[in-house]
């Protein structure tokens, strides 16, 4: 018998950014709050405090700060005719828990999407016809445009005091900065971060190619900055932890960092870690959700009765509530009909390492999550698909979130992988090698998709997700095309030697191996309700009280990491919310 | 005279000298633990006490692995990384003390890791499917090397065998080629040089990298974690030594 709480205006559930960004939106509007994070509760102190948080057997072996996969996670296959098995141990993808999620974990890279990405598919159509789209290929328009989100991404950018430099300021071109992009209302909040080695020789390569290269955006502060909330961020002082870590210096935007400090202090949010959130309620129309049923932190069944109900989880979780919750139809790609597990889509992630002589001082051991230095003429509409044969664009990018040991020495190709020469490797090449990640977008297909799996459940006997996904043809020879070019460019700059890893044909999906935690799509936003389980609001056009805001409503990835453009969404989501919806609860676009 | 034959507070304050003195350009472009090297080769005396955190394995008794595993662990340590001129060898660093020490952690005890059944034969892509946590696959491992070794060596153990018969072996291991009774010796030999490497280079507190010394071989200035006044620095090699969690200095 489950314990029934009072009644709240909106239950939350995830406390990453998202959560926090819908908290603090809904709690400025007056509306009593409950949020429910099934991981521990985390703040700066004590839990990211120097020296204790930048343990690299903790971080990056046990991984403290990320999920652990004994309760919860995914089973895995290639195609709809394999049986699927369980992602046992974290490779591929990261998924956070705990108070600020995967904001707690990420490095800090912050792109906002190029006005392009947002009308994908008809832009793609425009440029290059109908039939240049292949029949399998479900990639769709946002159903928003970059104008509409200006504003949005903007105050996340505030929120997080991103550093950067504008390439477009009210469609004025600026110097320095990505002419490519979009155009801004105005610079970002803070100058871009000091540059590595790695990032001052991308500048230079990139001049050799003709590319226009720019400071990565990154929510790693360049200097002491108090955001629109009040919170204080000090600069980053490149400790060098930043992907698996808590921020020790309260430097990188999180969360915990940004917009927890004022929710902690109100009256009207409440914040329930370690409650694990089983389903959402329906009621008997399973039009409308009454609430959600959670394990508390003694493993009760507690039922929180809500009037709006927020999903707020990481991408994959998202999908997995509203499939074992009902909402909406599972989709199924026989008859190519429903919209839950949709349009699963993830990022095209590639490695170009150089090596160099003992008088270049790379000294990887020094990082600031996502800085470095870029480039968008691979991206958007500056590159010729119709030539090249594959949709979609991508970059390359020199990046050094800081390396230690533990996380692995890139050596040169043949170098033995253990006995004196590989310890001679590690020794000549620790702080004389830095890399470029090459990174791509991914299109979504009928034949890449999430359901529930029939033969594995989760720790609460709930069925565990199951990802259907392998690489397509476009997406190898986009991954052959990017690494080439970035091949290309890391040879202008005279390294000793060079390693390439780009997709071969007929690769499979490696779970094993890490390449991004850029998850997408699953419960995408759409204009049309037979292919999008999202309207433009990120509002269920099945249930219309519920909301599911992350990645999960990407139709595709484009290029970019994706946080800029989940906080612009979260963003957009809670300004309807506020706007529109708490005027005149309902559906706020007509199916 | 290699470095790790020096103190660490002579080895400090020669690499001060050393700095001080400027020998540069040739030793501030190149790493601090190579500078001490060439600063030998110029004929600096080196003082003569022994490397002051050499692991002595009879002082550490093992509460995980059995006393066959102890032999097996600890050969198979030295011939991944052995001691030479290079640095610190795993077994002088202390990583058998440390694979001991890891392997009664909830970590290998297969905590964090989805381990229900059923446990289905999959793609290498699909990553480790079987169901046993890391240590077991440590401990049936090591059980299935002497097994194997014992019956095509008369009766000779791993660690009785030579080192270059040792070498052979964890090679074919690595390729997948030995065949194991119970396990496969890849997935073995995977799991295990990767413990061996976490230990080799992650914080001493563990058990392993004594003296900070495999941080030292690499030049990695450890848990210093502030690097802002050396971001846009190039003519010259980072100057100091580690520090490690407890705040010791190497």
């Amino acid at each position: 018998m489950a314990n029934v709480k009072p009644k709240v205006d909106a239950v939350i559930v995830g406390m990453g950014w998202t959560g926090a960004i819908l908290a603090k939106e809904l709690t400025d509007a007056g509306l009593n709050v409950v949020a429910l994070e099934r991981g521990a509760d985390r703040d700066t102190q004590p839990d990211f405090a120097y020296p204790k948080a930048i343990d690299e057997l903790e971080g990056s072996v046990h991984r403290r700060f990320l999920q652990g996969l004994n309760q919860e996670t995914v089973t895995i296959r290639h195609t709809s005719a394999d049986t699927a098995v369980p992602y046992r141990q974290i490779g591929s993808f990261k998924p956070g828990t705990g108070v600020g999620g995967a904001g707690t974990h990420w490095s800090g890279c912050h792109f906002r999407p190029l006005p392009e990405d947002m009308n994908f598919r008809s832009n793609v159509e425009q440029r290059f016809g109908k039939k240049f789209i292949a029949d399998d290929m479900t990639i769709e328009d946002f159903p928003i445009s970059y104008d509409d989100l200006e504003p949005h991404l903007d105050m996340f950018e505030r929120v997080c005091g991103t550093a950067g430099r504008a390439g477009k300021i009210n469609g004025v071109i600026q110097p320095g900065g990505n002419p490519f992009e979009g155009s801004r209302t105005r610079d970002y909040p803070l100058g871009p971060n000091p540059e590595y080695l790695g990032a001052e020789m991308f500048h230079k390569g990139a001049k050799e190619m003709g590319w226009h290269s720019y400071p990565i955006p990154t929510s790693n502060a360049s200097g002491p900055y108090t955001n629109p909330y009040g919170c204080q961020m000090g600069p980053c002082n490149a400790c060098g932890f930043c992907s698996d870590y808590g921020c020790i210096n309260y430097s990188k935007a999180s969360p915990n960092a940004c917009i927890l400090p004022v929710l902690r202090q109100r009256g009207n949010f409440e914040l329930r870690a370690n409650s694990q959130v089983l389903k959402v309620n329906l009621d008997s129309t399973k039009k409308k959700a009454t609430g959600v049923t959670y394990l508390d932190a003694q493993g009760r069944e507690v039922e929180q009765p809500a009037d709006l109900v927020l999903l707020c989880a990481f991408q994959l979780y998202n999908v997995h509530l509203m499939l074992v919750s009902g909402i909406g139809t599972p989709y199924d790609p026989v008859s190519n009909t429903g919209t839950i597990g949709r349009n699963y889509s993830y990022q095209n992630l590639n490695r170009v390492v150089l090596f160099y002589d003992k008088d270049v001082q790379a000294n990887q051991f020094i990082g600031i999550g996502g800085a470095g230095a870029t480039m968008d003429d691979l991206n958007g509409n500056q590159l010729d698909n119709g030539k090249l044969g594959f949709v979609g664009g991508g970059l390359v990018w020199a990046r050094q979130p800081g390396a230690g040991p533990v996380r692995g020495i890139n050596v040169p190709a043949g170098t033995p992988n253990w006995g004196s020469k590989w310890k001679q490797a590690v020794a000549d090449n620790f702080r004389h090698s830095f890399y470029f990640e090459v990174q791509g977008a991914c299109m979504s297909y009928r034949q890449n998709y999430l359901s529930l799996d029939p033969t594995y459940k989760d720790a609460f006997g709930r069925p565990l997700l199951r990802m259907t996904f392998d690489w397509q043809q476009n997406e190898i020879k986009a991954s052959q095309f990017f690494v080439d070019q970035a091949l290309k460019m890391g040879r202008t700059l005279n390294p000793l030697s060079i390693l390439g890893d780009a997709k071969k044909d007929g690769e499979h999906y490696n779970i094993t191996k890490y390449q991004s935690t850029h998850t997408c799509g699953g419960a995408t936003m759409g204009s049309n309700p037979a292919t999008s389980a999202l309207n433009r609001y990120l509002q269920s056009w099945d249930v219309s009280n519920v909301f599911a805001i992350g990645a999960n409503a990407f139709p595709q990835n484009n290029g970019y990491n994706p946080t800029g453009l989940v906080g612009g969404l979260a963003y957009w989501a809670a300004t309807a919310i506020r706007e529109k919806y708490l005027k005149n609860p309902g559906p706020m676009v007509q199916a | 005279m290699s470095d790790k034959d020096l103190p660490s507070d002579a080895l400090h304050s020669r690499r001060r000298i050393l700095l001080g003195l400027s020998l540069a350009p040739i030793a501030a472009a190149i790493p601090a633990m190579h500078a001490v090297q060439a600063a030998e080769k110029a004929g600096v005396p080196a003082a003569g006490k022994p490397f002051a955190g050499a692991w002595d394995p009879k002082a550490y008794t093992p509460t995980f692995f059995k006393d066959t595993e102890w032999a097996f662990v600890q050969a198979a340590c030295d011939r991944l990384i052995p001691s030479d001129d290079t640095g610190p060898g795993a077994v002088e660093s202390g990583v058998p003390e440390f694979l001991d020490r890891h392997m009664q952690t909830p970590y290998a005890a297969g905590d964090i890791w989805y381990m229900q059944g059923p446990f289905l034969e999959a793609p290498a892509e699909f990553g480790y499917q079987g169901k046993l946590a890391l240590r077991d696959i440590l401990r049936v491992g090591i059980s299935a090397m002497d097994a194997h070794c014992k019956k095509a060596f008369n009766g000779k153990a791993f660690a009785q065998l030579e080192a270059a018969q040792q070498e052979d072996l964890l090679t074919q291991a690595e390729g997948g080629k030995l065949k194991l009774e119970g396990i496969s010796s890849k997935l073995f030999f995977t799991n295990f040089l990767t413990e061996v490497k976490n230990g080799y280079f992650a914080d001493p507190k563990y058990g392993g990298n004594r003296d900070m010394g495999a941080w030292k071989m690499i030049g990695y200035p450890g848990m210093r974690a502030d690097y802002m006044d050396w971001i846009t620095v190039r003519d010259k090699a980072y100057p100091l030594g580690p520090v490690d969690l407890s705040g010791k200095r190497g």
